[in-house]
């Protein structure tokens, strides 16, 4: 790569920008020399060879096995015994007739949606606080993110444990101002609802930093006018920060809609009471994720059912994300830009 | 907005971190106590002195120092992959015109939105196909290159270098790549030390893909924090000793460097 640098100083004096050498080409038949060549098929190919390191491994690693996913779900495909034969549609036909799989496809949505409207509300006030002129400023910023660090396989041990049944400290708490024990890991929307909390204590300072920092590129003076209009603070946040950060809005609530509807480590270590660990003893928080696990390595021993899933899903998030998009744009429409 | 905060802000700020640091000392102080005292509900709040013990214990029924091994190993070859390849390609996005530019950009930014990872099975299947089921490869292979980090990078390039600084290098006769390697270096350094940080921590935490390709005895983190706690008797001084174990490197990491992963995410929220 470098050779062509080691040539002798005096002709570097000669060398020319790209567009003067393309026009001295079309000018004339006037041949090259080899160096001139050579930093012709530099500047050409160049941009090609840095790209492509990446675009290779991301087509085998990423794109290959994506396409690939849906040829497996076409054959009867197990874990152990390998490619079998060709069934059409008969794995989509059988996870779309599985009772789990419509427990999974709403358990998704709502353990989804439970965390991602309280997350953004909480992100959004906290975002608020520490968009002040606050003393010791970073610490704070990274009091706020300290829980990103955790591996969310530890924070639902850490919250499984919090959230448990008997002896959980959350139900002793409640016990202690006179509420009944609920049932977290028995009760269907309790359950979701403790899962849901493991994802909104990992990534609320996270989703802060983000408004704060759109917050802050908010031109002051529109602060001060609308003070001037005599709008308080609340009104302040409501009618202009708002509205000034709904790009930053929008941008959140796709990227947690995307990794949200794959949610699959907290449910499935959320899942200690039983052997076979699919989301509790009824599926009452099977995700669709964890059925992909489930019906390829779990009980079912079934890749092509388990990519039929995958792929199942796959059109689920496009959907959500299309949603979001036209969402996006209507909001755009209404909004300021 | 510019104003002091008062009291509430305040108050309501230190409840919120309280809320957030209090699982950490929660764990903590379940693994500081024998599993008779942890299995009996709420403990007391101080810590017991049995932190060791129960570390012992972690290090007898799971391979951690392994998965310790393999979760830097991992990390460490994802975070440093994707940084040089992103930083390559974004150089080239950012910077150099060639045909089917913008086209390949935006292919990158729809990919963006595909989780790949539901690409598993037949990852699953060719890893096996190619002897690499069980091994550490098997994880580190498909976590080289992302979407995320082209983007990512190509953002910053794009105003980080001036044109004519790219220009002056040519004129004074460097190769592309020489021009990469002395201005495009240099100039993406902040960008890329972040990125890299949250490969690792990303590569560090993920587990869902880990989990298929992995085999008890030779786990990440993650997968093993998921065997010692597929014990039959709930062993929450264990298991809550074993959390707190794989926190700490990532602690770590964050004390030393969490200054500048609190700015990488303002900026890339700026950016994106």
């Amino acid at each position: 790569m470098t050779s062509d640098v080691d040539v002798p100083s005096g002709d570097t004096a000669t060398a020319v920008p790209p567009e003067g050498r393309r026009v001295r080409k079309r000018s004339g038949g006037t041949r090259l020399t080899r160096r001139q060549r050579l930093t012709r098929w530099d500047v050409r190919l160049s941009p090609y060879l840095y790209v492509s390191p990446f675009f290779v491994l991301f087509l085998l690693v990423g794109m290959f096995p994506l396409v690939y996913t849906a040829y497996v779900s076409l054959f009867d495909w197990g874990l152990l015994s390998g490619k079998g034969e060709f069934i059409g549609l008969d794995n989509y036909r059988d996870v779309l007739e599985d009772p789990t799989f419509v427990k999974a496809l709403v358990n998704t949505i709502s353990i989804f949606l439970i965390s991602s409207v309280p997350q953004v509300i909480i992100a959004l006030i906290l975002a608020g606080l520490l968009d002040t002129r606050l003393r010791a400023r970073t610490l704070w910023r990274m009091s706020v993110l300290l829980p990103f660090v955790v591996a969310p396989v530890a924070v639902a041990i850490i919250f499984g444990n919090l959230f448990g049944d008997e002896y959980g400290l959350i139900n002793d708490l409640l016990g202690k101002i006179g509420i009944d024990p609920i049932g977290w890991h028995t009760d269907r929307w309790a359950s979701h609802v403790a899962i849901a909390t493991m994802v909104n204590w990992r990534w609320t300072g996270f989703n802060a930093l983000i408004f704060l920092a759109a917050m802050q590129a908010v031109p002051r003076d529109l602060y001060e006018s609308a003070a001037m209009d005599g709008a308080g603070r609340v009104r302040q946040f409501t009618s202009v920060t708002l509205p000034m950060i709904k790009p930053t809005l929008i941008f959140v609530i796709i990227t947690s809609t995307i990794g949200g509807l794959q949610i699959f480590a907290e449910p499935r270590i959320f899942d200690d009471i039983t052997a076979t660990r699919e989301g509790g003893p009824d599926h009452q928080w099977t995700t669709m994720t964890m059925l992909i696990y489930n019906y390829g390595w779990g009980r079912g021993r079934d890749l092509g059912e388990a990519s039929a899933t995958a792929w199942l899903l796959f059109l689920i998030i496009v959907v959500f994300a299309l949603a979001n998009f036209l969402a996006t744009r209507r909001f755009a429409k209404g909004g300021q830009r | 907005m510019n104003r002091r905060p008062g009291l509430l802000v305040y108050g309501l700020l230190i409840a919120f971190v309280l809320g957030s640091t209090a699982p950490f000392y929660w764990s903590f102080l379940l693994g500081s106590h024998t599993a008779a005292i942890a299995a009996q509900g709420t403990p007391p709040l101080l810590p017991g002195g049995h932190f060791i013990d129960n570390a012992q214990r972690v290090f007898d029924t799971v391979p951690f120092w392994k998965a310790l091994g393999n979760s830097v190993l991992v990390s460490t070859v994802a975070a440093t992959s994707v940084v040089f390849f992103a930083t390559l390609a974004g150089f080239a996005f950012a910077k150099l015109r060639f045909r089917g530019n913008a086209a390949l950009m935006a292919f990158i930014i729809a990919t963006m939105a595909v989780p790949t990872q539901l690409g598993v099975v037949p990852m699953f299947i060719v890893m096996a196909k190619l002897g690499w089921a069980g091994s550490i490869w098997a994880v580190i292979i498909p976590s080289l290159v992302t979407a995320f980090g082209v983007f990512f990078m190509r953002q910053y390039l794009v105003d980080a270098i001036p044109d004519e600084l790219i220009e002056a290098a040519r004129m004074d006769g460097c190769s592309m790549f020489r021009t990469f390697l002395t201005v495009a270096v240099p100039a993406a350094r902040p960008a890329a030390a972040m990125l890299w940080l949250f490969t690792f921590m990303y590569t560090w935490t993920d587990f869902f893909w880990p989990l298929i390709a992995l085999p008890a005895d030779n786990p990440t983190i993650p997968v093993a924090l998921n065997q010692l706690q597929s014990g039959f008797f709930k062993d929450y001084s264990l298991v809550l000793t074993g959390a707190t174990l794989a926190t700490v490197p990532l602690l770590v990491l964050f004390v030393v460097a969490g200054r500048q992963l609190v700015s990488g995410i303002m900026q890339g929220a700026v950016k994106g």
